[in-house]
């Protein structure tokens, strides 16, 4: 029954890439830059996880001061280099800026507030007064009392970004290819990737498989506490351009940061290069269950309408879920693996995954070619959550 | 809030049969359908409209008799199916734009729209489906062209082409890709369906009365045209299924039907995770047991949706299900064990003559030939062929749900259910594979059935 497992179908890359969403997609390309060679396995298809049921945010503006800011900033500075390098239009990277918007006095003072944290932080944070809220987005709601202008927020399509930063590495892309091993050499270091189809050689393996990344880490024997947290995004028909930036209630930020059981509902709402205005997001902590909730639909409906009127006529025409892995402080998990030389980690980005995965693979690449990291990777380090099987 | 026995979604003959039974029986039954009268494609009629050209009419008036006593919610187009089992046992909510209707058992009944397969020029103003020609003849009485060439595959060409010559449409010709000679090679599964074989007859005759001509092993390869169609290229098909070179010529006309066989609207069974796989017709069909029952409980399909077999295997499906439904629930029982035998014989030989009809047209192998890189294959979006090779050859897409998020293929207003089969073959095709359910079922997931505006979607909350 092993027959496949010893069938060697590579040539044995320098590092086995775990995941062909964003994440590993970046770890790809920052490996290669790095002069390495890589393979790349999934068991899917290229962004067919969380990085497919995104909505391609790369926010600044939902991030308080701290570890995952740093990661973000650098990560800003790096989708600009790449939409330099691989062409804005290929990805649709778009430079549109962010607008969190405040719908009470008390909400606003609290978005205030933030603002001036994430200003002394780095973060470009301008106040927009009610009256000036027509200039930037003309048919927002006229309730909301008042907002704040990210201009360094930005768009990307997280698909093309995946597949073209693949394309760029020259990875080798193994689709529907399931790992089923890590094998191990007699100091316990990585040997060789076993999959479905048969064995990749490497001395170094990345896990960037997101949700599933707990599966993989215990293929080492390792436990990496991921979980799923289940969101829907709703599209709209193709539209004449109603939304400039991408537009959230201040109440998204608040959101992020917790972890209660129940939907919760905050509305964001952006356009895309196709036309179609997207609307999330909503999270819920329920598994895997992949059914599709018609009160999370209904919710996210009635967020967007409360902040731009005009959608209430505009027909939805599908809706996707996506499930996000968190790990239990809602940082990402970055690193070598202290247990398993060769193991690296690359997960757990939550609804963040997309902005923060250049500063990722890029850190990873570091990590891969023993070079220090541009950022600091000791709050996301793996054994911060480890506990050894 | 009152929960019926059973919902049935879709008025053709699976879904009539389905309901009738079952309410024979006893059961509270409501029916909702998309269309403005009971009859669905097979029996789609105007308002007031006769035995007039329909098969079976009076098969039809039967049901429409018992039908009465149904609660049948027309116009009723469903956006959002959710299973919500209580103590009770299974439980479903059906959503359509004006209503909420609750049932404790399910038939998908959805049937079939016509398969697309993309060539150049299809998608010019005078190019229409075969079933779009015919839906035009029937419930409004237009005929859509003055000069009609229909080509494709299938026996459903003989009466989209009769239908339109006997409403005054000069017929330029009929041509069939695959060779209906080979029929010879399934005579125990033709014999067994004697009716069928008729029926292809009577239509063979009404043909040459309206000096149609008949040209097998010959495909419409390319449409032409400014802006609007003003003549089709015809090529010869060898026996292996290639173009024959040379063999190309041209044919003047101002409308095209086009029919490569049909396509099951499965994203009702698709939405409530109902186990699905690929038909020998290449079709996304949802698997059922013995008694209809789909495998989710409760959820039970006929007609179409269980694979392309015709109208008579629909009603026979719909019967039993309508009986194993009543069954279920305790009912008195709607068939006789002597007369549900006789069903399963039945549905057994039809299945028999759907197998041997797709063996004998099945979807030429030459069409994703015939698309040069240009060649729309997503009208919604705009997605060229050549932009669906590319997503497999540069950026990696391995399967259909691959190139749909690289290429936006079937993310637009029809939601891929024009350009969903297309876009598979087109993708296995140039990943050096047979295209697989898996491709299939990437274009076959509508969690929204039909746009719905947000405010309504927002509903009370």
């Amino acid at each position: 029954m092993d027959a496949p497992g010893v069938v060697v179908i590579d040539a044995g890359a320098d590092v086995v890439v775990i995941g062909a969403g964003m994440t590993g997609a970046a770890c790809a390309y920052y490996a290669a830059r790095a002069g390495l060679t890589v393979t790349v396995v999934d068991r899917a298809g290229v962004a067919s996880g969380t990085t497919g049921a995104g909505e391609g945010n790369i926010l600044l503006s939902d991030k308080s001061p701290g570890p995952e800011l740093s990661l973000a900033l650098h990560s800003v500075a790096l989708w600009r280099e790449l939409g330099e390098t691989v062409g804005d239009a290929q990805i649709e990277l778009e430079r549109k800026g962010g607008l969190v918007v405040a719908a009470s006095a008390t909400e606003h003072d609290t978005l205030a507030a933030f603002a001036d944290r994430q200003r002394a932080a780095g973060v470009e944070a301008h106040a927009v007064a009610s009256h000036e809220l027509p200039g930037y987005e003309p048919h927002l709601s006229p309730h909301l009392v008042g907002a704040v202008h990210y201009p360094q927020d930005m768009q990307v399509q997280p698909m093309l970004a995946a597949a073209h930063l693949l394309r760029a590495a020259r990875a080798t892309v193994l689709t529907g290819t399931c790992v089923v091993g890590l094998l191990r050499d007699g100091t316990g270091g990585i040997r060789a990737v076993r999959t479905d189809h048969g064995l990749l050689p490497t001395s170094r393996v990345v896990n960037a498989a997101g949700v599933w990344a707990g599966r993989v880490a215990a293929l080492a024997g390792v436990e990496l506490p991921i979980l799923p947290r289940r969101g829907f995004v709703l599209v709209t028909q193709p539209l004449p351009e109603l939304v400039r930036h991408k537009v959230y209630a201040a109440g998204y930020v608040a959101n992020v940061e917790r972890s209660t059981a129940g939907l919760e509902i905050s509305p964001v709402v952006e356009g895309t290069r196709a036309g179609t205005i997207l609307i999330g997001s909503s999270r819920e902590h329920v598994g895997f269950d992949p059914a599709m909730s018609l009160p999370a639909l209904r919710g996210l409906a009635a967020a967007a309408i409360r902040l731009f009127p005009i959608l209430a006529g505009v027909s939805a025409i599908r809706a996707y879920r996506g499930f996000r892995p968190y790990s239990p402080d809602h940082l990402p998990i970055i690193g070598a693996d202290k247990n398993v030389p060769g193991l690296y980690h690359a997960t757990g980005h939550e609804g963040a995954g997309i902005g923060l995965a250049p500063a990722t693979g890029h850190a990873i690449a570091a990590l891969l070619t023993d070079r220090r990291p541009h950022v600091d990777l000791r709050p996301f380090a793996p054994e911060r959550h480890h506990v050894h099987l | 809030m009152s929960t019926y026995d059973l919902v049935v979604i879709g008025a053709g003959p699976a879904g009539l049969a389905a309901a009738v039974t079952a309410a024979d029986a006893g059961c509270r039954v409501a029916v909702l359908d998309a269309g403005p009268r009971p009859g669905g494609q097979y029996w789609r009629h105007r308002s007031g409209a006769d035995a007039h050209s329909h098969t079976d009419w009076a098969v039809f008036a039967g049901l429409r008799a018992r039908f009465d006593q149904l609660h049948h919610h027309p116009d009723a187009a469903l956006w959002f199916v959710e299973s919500r089992p209580d103590d009770v046992g299974p439980q479903f909510a059906v959503h359509t734009h004006s209503t909420v209707v609750y049932g404790r058992r399910l038939v998908i009944a959805t049937g079939a729209h016509d398969r697309v397969v993309p060539f150049p020029g299809w998608d010019l103003p005078g190019v229409v489906t075969a079933g779009g020609a015919q839906a035009l003849l029937k419930g409004q009485g237009v005929v859509f062209a003055r000069r009609v060439v229909v080509g494709g595959t299938g026996p459903f060409l003989l009466p989209v082409a009769t239908g339109l010559a006997d409403a005054g449409a000069t017929v330029v010709g009929v041509y069939e890709a695959n060779d209906p000679v080979r029929y010879a090679r399934h005579v125990g599964a033709v014999l067994g369906a004697a009716s069928k074989s008729t029926e292809a007859g009577r239509y063979g005759w009404r043909m040459l009365r309206r000096r149609v001509p008949y040209r097998r092993r010959t495909a419409v390869v390319a449409a032409h045209g400014d802006e609007q169609l003003t003549g089709v290229t015809v090529a010869a098909i060898s026996p292996l299924g290639s173009v024959v070179p040379g063999s190309e010529r041209h044919v003047g006309c101002d409308g095209l039907a086009v029919g490569f066989g049909f396509t099951p609207q499965v994203e009702v069974a698709v939405a409530l995770g109902c186990e699905t796989f690929m038909d020998r017709d290449g079709s996304l069909v949802v698997r059922i047991g013995p008694d209809q029952a789909t495998s989710v409980p409760g959820v039970y399909a006929a007609g179409e949706v269980t694979g392309v077999g015709g109208a008579k295997l629909a009603l026979v499906e719909g019967h039993l299900a309508g009986d194993a439904i009543a069954r279920s629930l305790g009912r008195a029982e709607p068939l006789r064990a002597g007369e549900r035998s006789r069903l399963l014989r039945i549905r057994r030989r039809l299945r028999r003559f759907a197998a041997a009809l797709h063996a004998v047209h099945p979807v030429p192998a030459f069409w994703p030939d015939l698309c040069d890189d240009q060649t729309l294959v997503c009208r919604c979006e705009e997605v060229s062929a050549g932009a669906v090779r590319q997503a497999v050859r540069e950026l990696s897409a391995g399967d259909a749900r691959g190139t749909k998020l690289l290429t936006r293929a079937g993310m637009g207003w029809c939601q891929g259910r024009t350009c969903g089969y297309a876009t598979a073959c087109l993708t296995a095709r140039e990943a050096g594979r047979p295209v697989s359910s898996v491709d299939l079922q990437g274009h076959a997931s509508r969690t929204l059935m039909q746009p719905i505006t947000l405010a309504d979607l927002a509903g009370d909350d």
